[in-house]
């Protein structure tokens, strides 16, 4: 009797073991499988030349990533340039002034922000913000724009990482002590020079890697962004102008790559390009996030 | 023991102030937590530039009143406050005030030493900064004068601009000490300020408040009866949200006019 | 002047947070005006007919099925892996362990890959094992995209189980094994949530089954089967440019949209009301 349960306990033990093991060799099996996937085109041309080159034209062999590399920056960028303003200020309402009833309202509004579809979001986009950008925006600064544009997708993509700074940013002011606040209004300081000179330089680590995370999650956006930036190959010269982030390149042209040597490399390329920048931003962000909110000690 | 007979029994027997100069007055205050009484009635003058010990067992309400001194339950939307508290005169519930000017001439040393996250030299001049001060020859003086103030001058000079969270304990409360003065307060109100500290830290800091004394006016919570019988030149004795016994310690240790207070000095209470 | 700067500063951070209110209501409003008009039965109980992709009869129940069977077979393969991954971290080996650190923090890792490179990756992983474009393809994939937030949202109530709970089996003599049984049941509104959230997640990502489930306009009737999803369904009628196919993305963006906020209340009020029993 006694013998049967232990060996079911052995094996229960030895198969959790197993999966803890194998969810961890995930993240390396993508790294090994997209690195030799993408060694042709490493090993081919010169690396930096891929990097540094905007020609793409797969059925001639030329693989420029300059473009697409430069597209997700430039949304990226935007989108953050917009978001962290409303997010900061946002979150800090919610975690200092809001009352209880207020916060019961807002975070489930914030949650469900986060939990929309991409594909709506790219939807929304064209219905929305494409025609803004082509009949209200654009007009005033270039003579023509579809619309389809830089600026489109970095307005889109804000709108999709401000739910995730503001939960991270209202996690770490929560993990502030009252005392602290209680210490600056004990000499006589308001509300808002506590806010911005005590707890907004307490949490700056947890700010910093709020913005990480979001960048990272801004680079690896795929469907929202490409129903709205345009996906032409030439390199953007406004924010008016179509771009190609390389989500996006994946995305589009995965059905074709069979047929041209080396277009699989060159889009597994493009995939691992995103999987290690985001592979790094993650581990640090989460890492200075752990030491910030004194997880796990 | 109820609420009149408490209220007679003062009547009868009137607190010993003809010669206080009185500094802080509660008249009729009352405070209310999520609707729960938790003080009643506090009728208690805290006299001038002497050391006044609140007393009594956990839960008796005495960090309540402390904190209603320095208005630090305007931030909590639960506390509902009845009655006046006067200083020199002025309500500081008054509307017409500003809570930041009440709280700069109160100066609150908590429990457990809050550092804010900056320097050394920074944490002393956030307060003057707030207020107004500038120029750095100026500020540096009075970062100076007070870290002199609490004796820590000589083991930090050589390093203000780094973080105060390398200090240890007991320098971080003598910081916070510092912290709270550099913005020239009139009364300090102390948080069983000594309780997270070692021994000799605790001495430190009763040391400096009774140098402080001659200055300020300082209100003290503490936790033993014994720091009380080393400090206090008042002692304020409270009991389930209720002030039973106010005088001199000489008078409260050794001849209680409650039985209470005898009670709890004997320790069949704590 | 001091005083001014606060009331600014306050009112500064409600603008701003009323501002998010009127985005999503706006958002919302914008897909039901768009898809409502283009809303009827049909779209929710037919599949396309001939002449679907001109403008003719039919509906996206092949999504919507699609969609579903990709999810749940997605949710039931990651269940079987996160449960036993978290209950390891967190009740086998020592809490805060360097593993378990270290374990914890390739999840995060994982947790923030975004579903293109999932997509990828299940692409390659079909190629490499003769897998065609189909219904296993994209729950493989979709299980890969999930199993880190699972066991993130798992791990987050398993680690505030307190230490008496987890030791009161064992010193009635259970073993390791037997505790878990106890313990999973505590944490079943735990899972519920993190399965919600999950679904949520899978049944609204396009670039995970763009590479990996392919599309078909009929209900897959085995797993080798190419299925079609919601999310690509309104993807490619939008291209299209028929204006009726379009008003049809709009009803299936509609269609979906309110499938994730079903999905999203019921996650609240489940975490909301089953914890009141812990």
């Amino acid at each position: 009797m006694i013998i049967s349960r232990l060996v079911k306990d052995k094996l229960a033990r030895y198969y959790m073991f197993v999966l803890t093991i194998f969810c961890l060799l995930i993240l390396f099996i993508i790294g090994g499988g997209l690195i030799w996937k993408s060694w042709p085109i490493i090993k081919g041309e010169h690396f930096l030349k891929l990097l540094t080159t905007s020609s793409w034209r797969p059925f001639k062999g030329e693989f420029g990533f300059a473009t697409f590399i430069l597209s997700t920056l430039y949304v990226t960028g935007i989108a953050i340039i917009i978001a962290l303003p409303f997010a900061l200020l946002t979150s800090i309402y919610l975690s200092e002034y809001a009352t209880k009833r207020m916060k019961k309202f807002f975070i489930p509004v914030v949650d469900l922000l986060s939990g929309i579809p991409p594909v709506i979001y790219g939807v929304w986009g064209t219905l929305t913000i494409v025609p803004l950008i082509s009949e209200k925006i654009a007009p005033h600064f270039v003579d023509f724009s579809t619309g389809y544009s830089v600026l489109a997708g970095g307005i889109v993509l804000a709108i999709m990482i401000m739910p995730l700074i503001i939960s991270i940013i209202i996690e770490v002011l929560s993990s502030v002590p009252t005392e602290m606040r209680e210490a600056s209004y004990s000499v006589g300081a308001t509300k808002h020079e506590t806010i911005i000179k005590v707890l907004l330089r307490k949490v700056a680590p947890g700010i910093f890697a709020a913005i990480i995370l979001a960048i990272s999650r801004a680079f690896g956006e795929t469907i929202a962004v490409l129903m709205v930036c345009g996906n032409f190959t030439d390199l953007p010269k406004s924010i008016y102008d179509s771009c190609y982030p390389l989500p996006a390149l994946i995305a589009n042209n995965y059905g074709e790559m069979m047929s041209v040597p080396k277009y699989e490399s060159a889009l597994m390329f493009a995939a691992l390009l995103l999987f290690v920048i985001i592979v790094l931003f993650n581990a640090v962000s989460r890492i200075i996030l752990n030491h910030v909110e004194k997880r796990y000690q | 023991m109820t609420n009149t007979n408490l209220s007679d029994t003062l009547e009868e027997n009137p607190v010993n102030i003809k010669n206080i100069k009185p500094h802080l007055i509660c008249e009729n205050l009352n405070i209310f937590i999520q609707g729960n009484h938790i003080l009643k009635n506090i009728n208690l003058t805290i006299p001038d530039k002497s050391i006044t010990c609140i007393i009594g067992p956990s839960g008796c309400g005495k960090t309540t009143l402390l904190r209603s001194f320095n208005r630090m339950h305007d931030e909590s939307t639960e506390v509902k406050i009845e009655g006046k508290l006067l200083l020199d005169g002025l309500n500081i519930f008054d509307e017409k005030i500003h809570v930041t000017d009440i709280r700069k001439k109160m100066g609150l040393l908590a429990q457990r030493p809050c550092v804010l996250p900056m320097s050394i030299y920074e944490n002393v001049a956030y307060g003057p900064r707030i207020h107004g001060m500038r120029g750095r020859k100026k500020l540096y003086g009075t970062v100076k004068h007070y870290l002199m103030a609490v004796g820590l001058w000589e083991e930090v000079k050589h390093r203000l601009k780094t973080s105060a969270n390398r200090l240890s304990i007991g320098q971080q409360q003598r910081l916070c000490l510092a912290r709270g003065l550099a913005v020239e307060p009139e009364i300090i109100l102390g948080d069983e300020a000594t309780s997270a500290l070692d021994p000799i830290s605790s001495a430190k800091i009763e040391e400096l408040f009774c140098e402080l004394k001659k200055q300020y006016t300082i209100v003290l919570v503490t936790h033993t009866l014994r720091q009380a019988k080393r400090m206090a030149d008042y002692v304020a004795f409270m009991y389930m949200g209720e002030l039973v016994e106010f005088g001199n310690p000489e008078d409260v240790f050794n001849h209680p006019k409650q039985q209470l207070t005898k009670d709890y000095i004997s320790g069949s209470f704590s | 002047m001091r005083k001014a700067k606060n009331i600014l500063f306050k009112i500064l951070t409600i603008t701003s947070s009323v501002f998010i209110l009127t985005l999503l209501l706006f958002i919302l409003y914008i897909i039901v005006r768009k898809g409502l008009p283009a809303m009827n039965w049909d779209m929710i109980s037919k599949i396309p007919e001939g002449g679907f992709y001109l403008g003719k009869a039919g509906g996206v129940l092949n999504a919507i099925i699609g969609s579903i069977y990709l999810v749940g077979g997605a949710v039931i393969i990651s269940i079987l892996i996160s449960i036993p991954v978290v209950m390891y971290l967190n009740f086998i080996i020592k809490k805060n362990s360097i593993f378990s650190r270290f374990a914890r923090l390739c999840y995060d890792i994982l947790f923030g890959i975004p579903s293109i490179v999932y997509g990828a990756f299940g692409f390659t992983l079909m190629v490499f094992f003769g897998i065609k474009a189909s219904l296993l393809g994209g729950m493989i994939t979709i299980a890969l995209l999930i199993i880190p937030i699972m066991i993130r949202s798992i791990d987050e109530v398993a680690y505030m189980v307190p230490r008496d709970l987890i030791e009161a089996p064992k010193s009635l003599g259970a073993t390791n094994y037997e505790t878990l049984k106890v313990l999973v049941r505590q944490l079943l509104p735990g899972i519920t949530t993190a399965v919600l959230l999950s679904i949520g997640r899978g049944i609204g990502d396009a670039a995970t089954v763009l590479l990996t489930a392919g599309y078909t306009d009929s209900i897959p009737t085995s797993i080798t089967q190419p299925a079609a999803s919601l999310p690509l369904a309104i993807f490619f009628q939008l291209g299209s440019p028929i204006p009726e196919v379009q008003n049809r993305a709009y009803a299936s963006a509609l269609i979906l949209t309110i499938l994730i906020l079903v999905i999203s209340f019921t996650a609240r009020y489940f975490s909301k009301k089953l914890s009141k029993h812990i």
